[in-house]
Order: C-alpha cells, then structure tokens, then sequence
C-alpha cells in the first residue's frame, strides 16, 4: 500500500501513514495541537495550514469548500477532519 | 397582553429610531445553563431613513405577536427595504422567517459566517432563501441621509456575531454583546432597576470564554463615538454608554500581572487520598522546572473552589491533572473543575494526566479524554502509578514533567514514527 509521510509541525512529529488516512486519524493519535469540533466537516474548528506537500492531498469536496469560504479561510488551509492523504511529504500545523 | 405597563406602540430612542422588542420577565433559565432573577428582554430596533427602513434582529418566536403590533406601530411592511442580522440565535431570530414572508422585498445583511445559519434556520417549507449579503467591517448600507455600518464581531458569542453602528446617530447596535438578562419596562438604563449585576453575570457567562475576540471587538469599537448602545438583551445604553465599554475592557483584561508572562506556565492540579498522587504531582512540577522556560504551580484541589481555579486555567499554557482512581472513575472535584472549564478559552492549551490507583486505575484515560473533548491538545500519553511510586516510577513523573516544558516551550525533539506504532 502507497505510503505518505506527514509532518506536525507544532508537536514535531512526522508520522508514515497509509494513502487515504485522513489527517484527523493521525493528528489526534499523535496528540497535535490541531482541535477538533463536529468532525464532520462543518464546524471548521479543526482548520489547519498546510505549509507543504498541500498537492499530495486528495481535492476538498464541495461540502469542504464551501465551509472553508463561509469562514473565511486563509488560502493553503484545509479541514483536518476532511483532508485524506494520499502519497509523499505533507507539512501541517494549526492553522 | 401588554409588557408590564408597556404599550404595544414602538419605544423611541431618537427621532426615526425605535425599540421594537418584547419583555419575557418571568424567565428563569436561559439556554438552560443561565439564571436570571427577573426574566430577560429580546430587543429589536427599527431605523428609518429618507429611503428606507431597517429592522435590526428580531425576537423569540413566542413573542413575535407583540413584535409585529410594535413594529407596525412605526412602519409599514412594504417600507422595510432592509433587515440587519446581528445574530441568528433563536431568540432573535425567531421571528424572522414571519417577518421575511410579510416583507419579502427586503435585503438580509449579515456575517459571512451566518450565512449556513440562515440556510439551517430556513429549511423547507421556507427553502427559498432572502434576498441576502455577508458583510464585513466598514460595509455599510445607505438608507438615505442614515446609514448602518458593520464591525466583524466574531464569537461574542456565536460564530456568526457582527455589530451593526448607525453612524450619523453614534448609536451602536450591539447584539449579544454589552446585553444582559435584565427585564424591566423602562428599558433605559438610567430609569430601570439595578441590573450591574446582571451585566456582570452575563458576561462572565457568555462572553468570557471568548476574551481574546471580546479585546479584538473593543478594537472595533472603543474608537467610535458612541452615543447610545442598544444591545439584543437588557437595558438600553444611554447613560453613559462608554462605561459599560470601558468595564468590558477591564472584565477582559487580567486583574494582575502575570509575573510568568515572559515564560510558559504549567498549572498542576491534583487530589490525593494517601499521598501518592501528590508525590507524583510534585515530581512533575519538579521535572517541568527543570527545562527553563517554564513556571509550575501546584495546587491541590481540595483547597479550593473550581471558580477560583478557572481564573488561573484562562491563564495558562498548560494545564495537569492528577486524580486517583475510586470506583473507576476520576474523583468529583477534578470533574467538578472539568466541567467549569467551558466559561474560559482552554482550546489549545495542552493538558496532561497523570494518578496512582488501587486495582484498574480508569481516572487518567478518562481525564485524556475530557482533555480532548475540550480542545486542549493532549501530546503526551499520562502517567498511572499503581498504589505508592516507587524511585523509577517518580523518576518517570519528572521525566513526564519535562517532556510537558518541553513541548510548552517548543523544544520537543523531532520524532519519526509509523502509524501503526501509535495506539489505537
């Protein structure tokens, strides 16, 4: 199975992780500082700059999208409860 | 029926400009976590100008009646060219989707964040949304020799909170903010009762938990010239409005110094029933002092009350929690302070558990898990001691409080793990 390597960068911590994991499988595991709310992808508590590899994430939906624009969200930013990883180096942090 | 002497007509506050609202004065408990000793009011405003009126809020759906007759008492429905939503909450916005049908002309002006509240406040049969625009600071609407002009007030106390300022009057229509649970029919701050307390109250209720965005919105707002404040809930602000601005800065602003401010700060509270849990909480603080940088306190729950607590939890960067195990649980008080936590911004902080325990040894992982429940980040796995620490196991305490000073600090080293190796 296709692996990735995702970075927190606030705990410093990179994890190897499976293509398709979603980035609020491993980020509450590992105990980052990302927070989380409904988790479903409405709430954008678990909003999260994604400083690098942003490419190496599936595209958001249009669920995603739109919550990210009714809050404003600074561009690079994506929902952790929604980001799926799919291969290489990906760099997050709280956003 | 009439609101305690009050007739159905409109109230001025200047000429053109009226209080639509309704008073609920036998109300207890409100969104049932706040008392109030005298019921509360939902205030609504009308503002009329050379080309057309705006209504700013309304009321909860049970006293939309009224609101109509005070509403009509001072415009016509086709007049109402626009409708200000400082706050969708129901109990300002119950009368809405009424409201909308009877003057369907009007354009709805509201927070970009309350844009997917509308949308879940109007489901089916009211699917065809208003006429309606996200505003942000300084858009403003022109209502002919008047105008309304935004701040982005986000998070006092909903994400989709906006004040809304009548520029030419200084009247600042505030919503929830500067509000209060007070009812009294004499609206005006300088004719009702003694409602300080109440103001108080609901500040410390509502608003704290969102300081930071309390001192973001007074930036907004401790610049304009305000003459009179109408907020959503209570009294109307002429009097001296500036003073209910200025205590709001001192309510959001910390009573001393903090001496730590330079460094991190880490809080650890704990519950001992033999001693052993204190042991391990005070090699954590000894451990945590260790990296520089950081400043313990340690403080043992059984001298104090979770009110107190809470001013020194809004304060810190991060927060221990030691509790032994009886009956699989964590003990009460450390969930009576848990529980209180939702009056202060703990999102982010970073929290730790930690206990000694008799035979399962429960408390820790249920600590975690409230911990991440209430948005702390939780990077460290607790400690559990099974009965008395022994010289490794308090060894393993100070190492636990030096990985926390560590991560406070940003000082962690750099680890490189495999999913698989992280516990489920």
């Amino acid at each position: 199975m296709p692996k990735a390597k995702v970075t927190f960068e606030d705990i410093g911590v990179t994890v190897t992780v499976p293509a398709g994991t979603r980035l609020i499988e491993v980020s509450e595991r590992v105990g980052a500082g990302i927070t989380y709310g409904c988790r479903e992808g409405e709430c954008c508590t678990c909003l999260t700059k994604i400083v690098s590899g942003g490419e190496h994430l599936a595209n958001p939906s249009v669920l995603e999208d739109q919550v990210l624009k009714d809050n404003l969200a600074p561009r690079g930013h994506r929902l952790a409860c929604q980001a799926q990883v799919l291969g290489g180096d990906i760099t997050v942090r709280p956003g | 029926m009439a609101d305690r002497g009050l007739s159905d007509d409109a109230v001025e506050l200047a000429p053109g400009v009226h209080w639509v609202g309704a008073l609920d004065p036998h109300l207890r408990s409100f969104d049932i976590i706040l008392k109030t000793a005298n019921g509360t009011s939902y205030n609504s405003y009308v503002v009329r100008g050379e080309q057309g009126v705006a209504v700013i809020d309304t009321v909860k759906e049970n006293y939309a009646e009224v609101f109509f007759r005070r509403l009509e008492s001072v415009a016509r429905y086709d007049e109402i060219s626009t409708l200000v939503l400082n706050h969708l909450e129901p109990d300002h916005s119950g009368a809405l989707p009424e409201l909308l049908r009877r003057a369907p002309q009007a354009k709805v002006y509201l927070s970009t964040r309350a844009q997917m509240m509308l949308k879940a406040l109007l489901k089916p049969p009211m699917s065809d949304l208003p006429d309606y625009t996200p505003v942000s600071t300084g858009d403003e609407v022109d209502l002919g020799g008047r105008t309304l002009r935004f701040l982005h007030t986000p998070y006092l106390h909903w994400p989709d909170t906006q004040c809304t300022y009548l520029v030419e009057d200084g009247f600042l229509f505030s919503g929830d903010v500067f509000g209060c649970h007070f009812c009294d029919a004499r609206l005006f701050n300088d004719q009702a009762g003694d409602f300080r307390f109440s103001f108080e109250y609901y500040y410390a209720h509502i608003m704290r938990p969102f300081r930071e965005h309390v001192l973001d919105a007074l930036a907004l707002i401790e610049p304009l010239a305000i003459h009179l404040i109408a907020p959503a809930h209570g009294p109307i602000l002429r009097h001296r409005p500036r003073d209910y601005v200025h205590r709001y800065r001192e309510l959001a602003t910390p009573r001393l110094t903090n001496e730590a401010r330079s460094e991190k700060t880490l809080v650890v509270f704990y519950l001992s029933a033999y001693g052993n849990t204190r042991r391990m909480a005070e090699c954590l603080a000894e451990g945590a002092e260790r990296v520089g940088g950081v400043r313990v306190s340690l403080y043992d729950l059984e001298g104090g009350e979770p009110d107190v607590f809470c001013d020194l939890v809004e304060e810190a960067d991060g927060l221990a929690f030691g509790s032994p195990t009886i009956n699989a649980d964590a003990v009460k008080p450390i969930w009576d302070l848990l529980s209180s936590l939702t009056s202060v911004n703990v999102k982010g902080k970073l929290g730790v558990a930690f206990g000694s325990y008799g035979w399962s040894g429960e408390a820790v992982r249920l600590i975690e898990d409230r911990l991440r429940g209430l948005k702390l980040r939780v990077p460290v796995d607790g400690l559990r001691v099974k009965l008395v620490p022994d010289h490794d196991e308090l060894d393993a305490c100070r190492a636990l409080g030096q990985d926390v000073a560590r991560h406070l600090t940003g000082t962690v080293e750099h680890r490189a793990i495999d999913m698989s190796a992280l516990v489920g």
